[in-house]
């Protein structure tokens, strides 16, 4: 079929309007962080109940954190080894326990201030977003670097902090190894540490 | 002949550290610190359980007390301490052929010492001086190639690695002209008891800098003895390479496969 010149101009307006779009949508990874940081800050620093809190730090990090990529990645060369039933029950407990985990590291802080100072683009997937906890008469300053996939531009997510230039991610990872090590390779003894996580 | 045995202890322990990089399972690339072997992980374990230990009853609480004393002291303590460290990173930095950071380091070290009263005010910082950065005998021994070999937590003292031990090992045979002056400087103003008491300020001024860290870590962990391992291995890494890049970035290739969407 030959499309008329009408038809043909209507498509063109069609695909200009959705790319206008997703350049309108498409969100710069220092401003997600920022605002990210922004969010958890209102949330700390708000007169919520501590139930309350923790139930909005899990929907923040729902809504910007890639919990099943860090699942995955946490499995090391494990991952290799899983059955697609493995998978998707592993992919649940990760994100219960993840949730529980995350909301749990920040409820203790009231009131950080974070500030964004730069990024930088490793490749096309990833950008690295450097910030800078500031100094409190209790703590010295703590520079934290994010990891953010950016894979949809659209919708950007965190796929690792990086503290004083040790990563979170990566030490889950060597901590996931451990218990798997020391129960001879047993899978099932990180799926069963991973649903009795209690904090 | 103390010192003897030691020196030929230290160069066995890395005599065989070198060798164990070559059996193909000790992996000691510089760029991937989660390869070092855990060889006497039972051993370990033990040590750390009894760090923790001590740590309960002694360096928490202690570290807790140390917190509320003004903020003015505990930042010219801190400072009076790394200015101190400078002494053990200004060799390094010659070993390391780092001699513009010597330079800068001993400038510094100079008028933190004098202008800063012996350091407890950091003068340097304030007339523009680089961000300073502590080595020590383990990092040029890293710097020169010399692999971590195992991992070892020793107690009290906590992590290392049996490259970063036999570091430590330097301090005393002679490497640390603040060990030098207070143990063997034979005068009136100082003792190894000052040498010591400088050590545990130190290891206290850490935990007090990190007790919200910590517990946050160890409450969280499902393996803290895992975690941090972990920890200190990225950290010595980092170090090591002398580089601002963070680890996460030295690793990229690591999450190549991972794709969710």
């Amino acid at each position: 079929m030959i499309l008329s010149k009408k038809n043909l101009t209507i498509i063109s307006f069609i695909i200009i309007f959705i790319s206008s779009i997703g350049s309108v949508y498409s969100i710069e990874p220092d401003v997600f962080v920022q605002s990210t940081v922004n969010r958890a800050a209102k949330t700390l620093g708000g007169n919520l109940s501590k139930i309350e809190r923790i139930q909005k730090l899990k929907d923040i990090a729902k809504d910007t954190v890639d919990i099943k990529g860090i699942g995955f990645y946490s499995l090391g060369s494990y991952r290799k080894g899983l059955t697609d039933e493995q998978k998707n029950e592993y992919a649940i407990i990760f994100r219960q326990y993840f949730l529980k985990s995350f909301a749990s590291r920040l409820a203790e802080y009231s009131n950080p201030e974070i500030e964004v100072n730069s990024k930088k683009k490793i490749n096309e997937n990833y950008t690295m977003v450097f910030s800078t906890l500031v100094s409190t008469d209790q703590r010295p300053e703590v520079k934290i670097d994010w990891r953010v996939y950016t894979k949809d531009p659209k919708n950007p997510l965190i796929r690792d902090l990086i503290i004083e230039g040790l990563s979170l991610v990566r030490t889950q990872k060597a901590e996931f190894s451990s218990i798997i090590d020391s129960n001879d390779g047993d899978i099932n003894a990180l799926f069963d540490s991973l649903k009795n996580f209690k904090n | 002949m103390k010192n003897f045995i030691l020196i030929t202890l230290i160069a066995l322990a890395l005599i065989t550290n070198v060798s164990a990089g070559t059996d193909g399972e000790n992996k000691l690339s510089k760029k991937n610190p989660d390869k070092v072997k855990d060889c006497f992980e039972t051993l370990n374990r033990g040590s750390f359980a009894l760090n923790q230990g001590l740590d309960k009853i002694i360096f928490k609480p202690v570290a807790k007390g140390y917190r509320s004393l003004p903020a003015p002291v505990r930042t010219g303590t801190s400072n009076a301490l790394i200015n101190l460290s400078s002494l053990i990173t200004i060799p390094n930095n010659i070993l390391q052929g780092d001699f513009k950071k010597a330079g800068v380091n001993t400038g510094r070290f100079v008028i933190n010492t004098t202008v800063g009263i012996l350091g407890i005010f950091n003068v340097a910082k304030k007339m523009g001086f680089s961000e300073y950065e502590k080595e020590d005998y383990g990092q040029t021994l890293g710097a020169w190639g010399v692999g971590p070999g195992c991992y070892v937590v020793l107690p009290v003292l906590g992590p290392s690695t049996v490259r970063d031990t036999a570091g430590s090992f330097v301090n005393v045979l002679g490497g640390d002209p603040w060990y030098n002056a207070s143990t063997h400087g034979n005068n009136e103003y100082l003792s190894k008891s000052d040498y010591v008491a400088t050590k545990v300020l130190t290891g206290i001024d850490f935990r007090a800098k990190n007790l919200e860290a910590i517990d946050n870590l160890e409450n969280n962990s499902l393996d803290f003895y895992a975690s941090v391992r972990s920890l200190y291995l990225q950290d010595r890494q980092k170090k090591i390479s002398n580089t601002k890049a963070t680890i996460e970035i030295m690793y990229e290739g690591d999450w190549e496969e991972i794709e969710t969407d």
